[in-house]
């Protein structure tokens, strides 16, 4: 029994998804505007708006789909997710701008990325897996399945390597662990050994962060059992003694990524050169940008992956703090609609699924925007909707006709 | 199925909510800083990113001579660099462009030199790239991507040899230069000049270099020039114009003997100003506009001829006859005699002097002349008394007032000095015995130590012309266009002076040695010159000149001088006179005419009565 709330080119999350990929469509055809020879062909912008037409397809059949199939195919479909992103580690080439890691299937020659596909499938078995407790996760072994069900799929795309990704999976389990009630203080305690990891750097800051730690599990303790405050204790000193190794282990351009986000000048040329162009995109664009197709530092290649990962720096140079701002409050508003489907869904396995998927966009864009100006490390990290890449933009879009199809079931 | 608390649902939500508001603000509270308060810095760092200034060459002033005509002027030129790089990869360029550009291996070797260890600067190839070559590198941008072709201002010299020695010619700064002159902004590149008028002036006809910006792409390339930042302007440098007459500078090029080397100096009488600084043979100093070709310079260093060289000023020669009007104006000056005194011994040919004759040129004597007698006729036993009654340490001394042992002072980069003995103890130090009254009977005729430019000869023509008083020659027509202050004068009255100049009047009258090179409008008062070369040689042909008006004030000297031309009026006379006269003839409007002198009027067949008047 399905009645549309109202007519699905009418709901504000479509129009607000509409626009985005346009402006986006319209941001590739600039990015390929350049006064110098690129690897940027100028017709990335058809490409896209193709693959843009073929998500509006795809929006309107996928968000016809009863809720029922989606709570009966979340397993199975989980399932073939994580199994397919085991193939991709062993049968997975690198492409574009993300040559260095093996994070796409080739399949008859249409190329796509199996991790986008397994974030709608991760969280739709999130979604069904918490929907079906009695209450609200109230102690940390309540989240040991689902972190167990979110951290394969998370650690076969971190061996891929590829980090933005995988925190992405990150934004999907606490956002879905939020929606079900958990408590903050747990998802602290649950997060803390990530916490614990960054620390790490300095002794006498990760020792002062532990004896914190220590007190916050005293004070809660009649909401734990011992054994978990003892289990997240152990986890952050594990966390403290792994950072060492696993910062070793780090291949050379991550370690500099991250050394140059403290301090862009200790690597000017190299590490620092897309951090340091990006800022100066951005920044110079001012209030009102340079005009659309005119930002100097894409047009003289200055910007590095100013179709792909820096698509928000060319927005910021082009069209300036009114440009960036507008992008930024469209998504918030985005998330804002989302927030209320979430809290007007019927079922709570709607509403959890929806957050998963806000929890997926809501990391996309505050790493991609955070990162052009220094935020955030330089993570390999797109902007959904606006950065160039066809199978990204037809798995978000997908990601949404799920969401709307959820949103609007209220059998 | 969990059934869930609406107020639970309404508090996550609005937790949600609020999650959003903060990350959405932290972004656009960091982007407010970035693109609204610190937008202009930004700003700075993207043209300072993509701009590059580059500096625009100064044209050089333009060089004129005393009525505007061009000596050195501009025209476009283009220029070629490469974009620094890699020094491997400049290098690898450098060697494509061959195919198209002549490279020498000498240039080619000091260009890869500073690709290595120059400043990040574009790398000159040639400032003077023919236009079909610059057609074929434009057409092939793409295979030479990081060369940089500029117009530059480009030297010109429309009268080519003419004026070749005393304009000078310009070349390509050297490195030790721009060190030197970093205060002006000189960078590899620059034209300078490199001798004459060019190099003497140099400050001024610089100018000053402005700027402007180009943009350039992450990898260095040049994408285009850019107006959007203002630059600055070159300054030409200031032009010059110069006392020198062009016409009469062509005029002497043709009239100078055929393969003959010498020169010829014309000075304007009232002011000291060059009317005419010619050396033969010439070169064309438009073979040095561009990046000299170094087969090139080499043939004309190894001239035997010299080309180079430039006599008028360079060039020292025996001053011979000439220099008898010398040894009378010092007399003068001294009060040794007075013009219409003769000598204690009439010329018989010879002249015996301690245990030896001394000769005259005319074997069977001359008689008894005075001084005006003498320099007509050219005597040596009159000017050997009168050598011995200056007496030899005087001699010297007002020999050396009048700067026969000095430079000029032109302002020109180079002169070279007379040699003349400083004084008696000359003899000592310089032949190891000491000197006799009898080393004045030489130096009285014009011989012995003493060899002179025809420029001081010239100078010295000069104050027989003037009062006695003789400025620096001067290239440059200075702003008051007035006389230079005299750099030396002689202590003789104007009657004196003018028994001189008779003298010298009657050398181009009937029975005078230059008779055949007088002129019909303009009195020619002259002195021959033969002087031993030295070696078997023939001897250098000299006449000293002055001419003016019939009956007037003398307007120009001119001095001319043919190495190894034997007869000082056969070959230098003629020269001299028809120098003179196609001045004068354009200063008092009569119309000009190659049949100037009366050997020539007598060769053509014309009319020379004006030539047969006798003395007065």
């Amino acid at each position: 029994m399905r009645t549309l709330a109202a007519p699905l080119w009418q709901q504000p999350m479509v129009i607000t998804l509409l626009l985005l990929s346009v402006f986006g469509v319209g941001m590739i055809y600039s990015a390929g505007v350049l006064e110098v020879p690129s690897t940027v062909t100028e017709g990335l912008w058809i490409r896209q708006a193709v693959f843009l037409g073929a998500s509006v397809v795809g929006l309107l059949v996928v968000s016809r789909i009863p809720l029922r199939w989606f709570e009966w195919v979340a397993v199975p479909a989980y399932v073939l997710g994580v199994a397919v992103l085991a193939v991709t580690l062993v049968a997975g080439t690198g492409a574009g701008t993300a040559e260095g890691i093996s994070s796409f299937l080739s399949i008859g020659g249409f190329r796509f990325q199996p991790a986008e596909a397994a974030k709608i499938s991760t969280a739709l078995a999130l979604a069904a897996l918490l929907a079906r407790r009695e209450g609200p996760p109230l102690y940390l072994r309540d989240l040991l399945t689902p972190a167990a069900l979110v951290g394969l799929p998370l650690g076969l795309v971190l061996l891929q390597p590829d980090l933005g990704t995988a925190l992405a999976f990150l934004g999907i389990f606490f956002a879905v662990i939020f929606w079900a009630g958990t408590p903050w203080p747990l998802i602290l305690f649950a997060a803390s050994p990530g916490l614990g990891l960054i620390l790490a750097f300095s002794l006498r800051v990760w020792a002062a962060y532990i004896v914190l730690l220590a007190i916050g599990l005293y004070l809660y303790r009649f909401r734990l059992y011992l054994v978990e405050s003892i289990a997240v204790i152990l986890g952050n000193i594990a966390a403290g003694a792994i950072a060492q190794p696993l910062w070793n282990s780090l291949a050379e351009y991550q370690r500099n990524r991250l050394l140059v986000f403290l301090d862009p000048e200790l690597d000017p040329r190299n590490a620092g050169w897309q951090l340091i162009q990006s800022k100066v995109a951005v920044g110079s664009g001012g209030v009102f940008g340079k005009g659309f197709t005119a930002g100097t530092q894409k047009r003289l290649a200055f910007l590095p992956e100013q179709h792909t990962d820096f698509i928000f720096s060319v927005v910021g140079e082009e069209f300036g703090f009114i440009g960036t701002s507008v992008v930024l409050v469209l998504f918030g508003y985005l998330f804002f609609r989302m927030i209320t489907m979430a809290e007007a869904a019927k079922r709570s396995f709607a509403g959890l699924f929806i957050f998963g998927i806000l929890g997926v966009w809501l990391t996309h864009v505050f790493i991609n925007a955070g990162m052009t100006i220094g935020v955030v490390p330089v993570t390999g990290i797109p902007l959904p909707f606006i950065s160039y890449g066809g199978s990204f933009l037809l798995m978000s879009w997908m990601a949404a006709a799920v969401v709307l199809a959820l949103a609007n079931d209220d059998s | 199925m969990t059934p869930r608390n609406p107020t639970q649902v309404r508090v996550l939500a609005t937790r949600a909510r609020v999650a959003v508001v903060v990350l959405v603000g932290v972004l656009v509270a960091v982007l407010f800083r970035f693109q609204v308060l610190r937008s202009s810095d930004w700003l700075l760092e993207s043209q300072s990113n993509r701009l590059r200034p580059l500096n625009v060459p100064a044209p050089r002033g333009v060089i004129r001579d005393r009525v505007g005509r061009v000596f050195a002027e501009n025209v476009p030129g283009y220029s070629v660099s490469v974009i620094h790089d890699q020094p491997d990869s400049m290098i690898s360029t450098l060697h494509r462009l061959r195919e198209h550009l002549e490279l020498d291996d000498g240039r080619l070797e000091d260009l890869a030199i500073r690709a290595r260890t120059g400043p990040p600067r574009p790398l000159l190839v040639t400032v003077d790239a023919p236009f079909d070559v610059v057609a074929a590198l434009q057409e092939r941008r793409s295979v030479f991507p990081r060369l940089l072709i500029e117009t530059r201002p480009k030297r010109l010299y429309p009268a080519g040899r003419v004026g070749a020695h005393v304009i000078g010619y310009v070349g390509e700064i050297n490195e030790a230069e721009v060190e030197a002159r970093e205060a002006e902004g000189a960078e590899p590149g620059w034209i300078v000049g490199r001798s004459g008028v060019e190099a003497r002036y140099e400050s001024t006809l610089q100018g000053k270099p402005g700027m402007r910006y180009v943009e350039v792409d992450a990898a260095g390339r040049i994408v285009g020039s850019f107006e959007g930042v203002p630059g600055v302007t070159a300054e030409p440098g200031t032009d010059l114009q110069l006392n020198l007459d062009l016409e009469l500078m062509e005029w002497i090029d043709r009239i100078f003997p055929e393969g003959m080397n010498g020169s010829v100096v014309a000075l304007d009488v009232e002011t000291g100003g060059v009317l005419a600084l010619y050396s033969a043979p010439a070169f064309d100093p438009n073979v040095f506009a561009g990046i000299v070709d170094r087969s090139e310079w080499e043939r004309l260093v190894q001239d035997p001829q010299s080309p180079l060289y430039h006599r008028a000023v360079m060039g020292k020669y025996p001053p011979g006859s000439p220099w008898k009007l010398a040894t009378a104006a010092i007399a003068l000056d001294l009060g040794v005699v007075t013009p219409s005194e003769r000598m204690p011994v009439s010329c018989g040919g010879s002249y015996v002097f301690g245990n030896r004759a001394y000769r005259c040129w005319k074997p069977e004597g001359h008689g008894s002349l005075d001084l005006a007698g003498a320099i007509q006729h050219s005597c040596n036993v009159y000017f050997y008394q009168l050598g011995l009654e200056i007496g030899l340490a005087r001699l010297l001394e007002v020999g050396n007032r009048m700067g026969f042992g000095e430079q000029c002072g032109i302002d020109l980069p180079t002169e070279a000095h007379g040699n003349f003995p400083e004084g008696p103890e000359f003899w000592e130090r310089r032949f190891g015995y000491r000197a006799q009254e009898g080393e004045a009977l030489n130096i009285a005729i014009g011989q012995g130590p003493n060899d002179q430019t025809p420029l001081k000869m010239a100078q010295f023509i000069l104050a027989i012309a003037r009062d006695g008083s003789a400025p620096a020659p001067t290239v440059l027509r200075s702003a008051g266009n007035g006389a230079n202050e005299a750099s030396w004068s002689l202590d003789i009255p104007q009657e004196h002076l003018e028994q001189v100049r008779e003298g010298m009047r009657r050398v181009t009258r009937q029975g005078g040695t230059a008779y055949l090179s007088s002129l019909e409008h303009f009195d020619l008062l002259g002195k021959t010159g033969t002087a031993q070369s030295g070696g078997g040689r023939p001897s250098h042909a000299w006449f000293t000149a002055i001419a003016g008006l019939h009956g007037q004030a003398p307007e120009i000297v001119v001095v001319a001088l043919v190495e190894f031309g034997e007869s000082g009026s056969g070959v230098a006379a003629p020269l001299a006179a028809k120098t003179a006269d196609f001045h004068l003839r354009g200063v008092h409007g009569i119309p000009r005419d190659t049949i100037q002198t009366l050997g020539e009027y007598l060769r053509a067949g014309r009319n020379t009565a004006w030539a047969r008047q006798p003395d007065p």
